[in-house]
């Protein structure tokens, strides 16, 4: 057993603990940890097939911004987990059967499915020998579709704007701060220095 | 990519670069101040690009590795959508500024929606001709809740929103299953797929893709969202929804059905046919009950779909070019109407109940007779150029054996002549009440007396469209 199958059943396992304490977790806050853990561990599985993009990726979009917002949220809102459990619970018995039925219909499917001899070949045409799979996504995309990479940037800006339209509003009648007014205060107007006799007050 | 590619593609870049250079100017300087220069701007722009896409160039030119098209049908439906874009911003720039609504980010959006537009006409590749319809569908969901603090334009916004993006599910979901059976999103690829006897996937991923542009077109049964969303978007912005993106939905339906699955005719003409048939009845029958013009006009446009459906259903080069006119034809009349709905006001603030229309004979008689015109020819009465659009498309039916398609959309246009006529009505033969606001803005006035000027004096010939038309359905069916 080499160092990349050692590796694989490392990474392997710690995906499949990280999903089953995710789903069992007690405290939502360690839901998400074993989440992140999950993410991680799939990226390591990416690297070991050679596809370094695809764990980058994995690690940035994922670990970096999606499971960190959901921390975010799950620590802010305060959703009452306890109760949502038993919502759940409810359903577990109708949750179950689905479950079952749809397992084997999977495992009908998987049964008679047909791998076509050439499916592994073709798969792996895509991919130049000799092109780093980043340099090969980046080919494809800023070259071939380069119209439609654009075209993408265009419908963000649309999105971008119309965000801007429908929900900036510019309030007058709030009071902004303005630094240099305030620094520039002069203290002989604004302050008033009274002199109090002991025993007397104002 | 290469020079040539771009080249191809100059009209579109032109459009998006001026949306860019617009806003970031607009930003950084009057911001909604310069709203109506940057109205009659873009109407320029559109204006110069429909005259140099309409002008220059010939000839079928593919880009981008074939996933771009360039040919005689594509630059007849961007010239229709560059001038009628052009007419609705031009004419809805005194209603919104004088409505406070008339903010910088409009005709920027309006622009890109229009390079959509665009490239949803020459997309020749199922991801471009999605990218394409969401560049266009995203601009048209946030123009058509501009009136924010209205709760109906927001309902509006929102409800095309939800069913836009069910819709762009479903063409999705068909053009996942066309690419898994056809093994390329290129038209050119799936057309070679798509011949003799096709798969069921094949033939599930057509349906799918058909309902999308079903929605986009709104054909029934896909027709829910048009009168809420013609009601509640303020009116300029229904004005725009009426023509610019209904030829460009129409366009990028008859590019992929022919283009795509152009060998198998028969597939989708029955489902055309049925989509057509029921949009004819629907638009004649639901908008006998209605009394607001702006959601009898949605009705209005849905029966019209079904008619440039019919067109489309007959699957033949002459049923193409039917369509062509057909949508040539609707969005004039549509532009006219508009702009006279535009200036329905009493005490300056609008109104849109059909009973506001008593007697507006005696006291505007040109616009009145105007008006008349227009209806008349909605309605496909001769000798004006609305029955030449409905004659066409009745032909074409005919022609490729759909009689009874054909007499199912005489019946449906019978029945809606009704309500064209019953305007007609009020206008000369209505009980006195509360008239309208009597004059009307420079700019609809003029749009209203064009449209219905063209509406007579199209007769003669249809002002040449007929040519262009049957030279662009020639490089669309061979």
């Amino acid at each position: 057993m080499g160092v990349a199958d050692v590796a694989f059943y490392a990474f392997a396992v710690s995906v499949l603990t990280g999903g089953l304490f995710t789903v069992v977790s007690r405290n939502p806050v360690h839901s998400v940890l074993w989440l992140i853990l999950a993410f991680l561990s799939a990226a390591g599985l990416f690297v070991l097939l050679g596809a370094e993009f695809v764990a980058m990726l994995l690690v940035i979009v994922y670990v970096g911004a999606v499971a960190v917002l959901f921390l975010f949220v799950v620590m802010m809102l305060d959703v009452d987990f306890a109760a949502l459990k038993a919502e759940m619970a409810r359903y577990m018995p109708l949750a179950l059967l689905i479950g079952v039925v749809l397992l084997m219909q999977f495992g009908l499917a998987i049964g008679v499915w047909v791998f076509d001899e050439n499916a592994e070949g073709a798969r792996a045409a895509l991919t130049p020998a000799d092109v780093h799979n980043t340099a090969a996504l980046g080919l494809i995309l800023y070259d071939d579709y380069i119209l439609l990479f654009q075209l993408a940037g265009l419908i963000l800006l649309v999105a971008m704007i119309g965000a801007i339209v429908l929900t900036l509003r510019h309030r007058t009648d709030v009071k902004r701060q303005n630094v240099l007014a305030q620094m520039y205060r002069d203290p002989a107007k604004a302050l008033e220095l009274k002199d109090v006799k002991p025993g007397q007050g104002l | 990519m290469t020079a040539s590619d771009l080249s191809i593609l100059l009209p579109e870049i032109v459009i998006a670069v001026y949306a860019m250079a617009a806003l970031l100017f607009a930003v950084y300087t009057g911001k909604d101040k310069l709203a109506p220069t940057l109205v009659w701007g873009t109407a320029a722009v559109f204006v110069l690009c429909a005259a140099w896409i309409g002008l220059t160039g010939g000839g079928t030119n593919l880009a981008f590795g074939g996933s771009y098209v360039d040919d005689a049908f594509a630059r007849f439906a961007k010239v229709v959508i560059l001038l009628s874009a052009a007419a609705v911003l031009v004419m809805s720039e005194g209603y919104m500024s004088r409505r406070d609504l008339l903010r910088f980010e409009y005709p920027i959006l309006v622009a890109l929606a229009a390079v959509g537009m665009m490239v949803m006409v020459s997309a020749h590749d199922l991801i471009v001709l999605y990218m394409g319809l969401e560049l266009q569908s995203l601009a048209l969901y946030v123009v058509a809740s501009l009136r924010r603090d209205s709760a109906k334009s927001t309902e509006a916004g929102l409800k095309y929103f939800v069913l836009g993006a069910l819709s762009s599910g479903l063409l999705l979901y068909g053009a996942s299953l066309t690419y898994g059976y056809a093994g390329t999103t290129q038209f050119a690829g799936i057309v070679e797929a798509a011949s003799g006897e096709i798969s069921l996937g094949l033939l599930f991923g057509l349906v799918f893709l058909l309902s999308g542009f079903a929605f986009k077109v709104s054909a029934a049964p896909f027709h829910m969202w048009t009168p809420d969303v013609y009601e509640g978007a303020p009116t300029p912005v229904t004005a725009f929804f009426a023509t610019a993106p209904k030829m460009a939905a129409m366009g990028l339906f008859a590019r992929v059905v022919h283009d795509a699955f152009g060998n198998i005719p028969a597939d989708w003409g029955q489902i055309i046919a049925f989509l057509s048939v029921l949009s004819m009845f629907l638009g004649a029958i639901a908008a006998i009950g209605q009394r607001n013009i702006k959601r009898l006009m949605a009705y209005s446009s849905i029966a019209h779909m079904g008619y440039a459906l019919m067109g489309l259903a007959a699957g033949t080069a002459f049923g193409v070019q039917a369509m062509l006119i057909y949508m040539a034809i609707y969005v004039t009349m549509n532009i006219g109407t508009f702009a006279f709905i535009l200036s329905m006001e009493r005490d300056g603030s609008p109104v849109t109940d059909i009973g506001a229309l008593n007697q507006l004979s005696k006291s505007e008689p040109l616009k009145a007779l105007a008006v008349l015109i227009l209806m008349f020819s909605l309605a496909g009465v001769p000798p004006l150029v609305g029955f030449f659009g409905k004659f066409y498309v009745l032909r074409a039916a005919v022609e490729a054996g759909y009689a009874w398609l054909a007499i199912a959309g005489v019946i449906a246009s019978v029945i809606g002549a009704f309500y064209y006529l019953r305007i007609v009505f009020y206008m000369y033969f209505g009980e006195e009440g509360d008239g309208l606001d009597r004059g009307m803005a420079p700019v609809p006035w003029a749009m209203l007396m064009l449209a219905a000027f063209a509406m007579v004096a199209g007769v003669v010939n249809l002002f040449g469209i007929e040519g262009l038309a049957a030279a662009a359905a020639a490089t669309l069916v061979n």
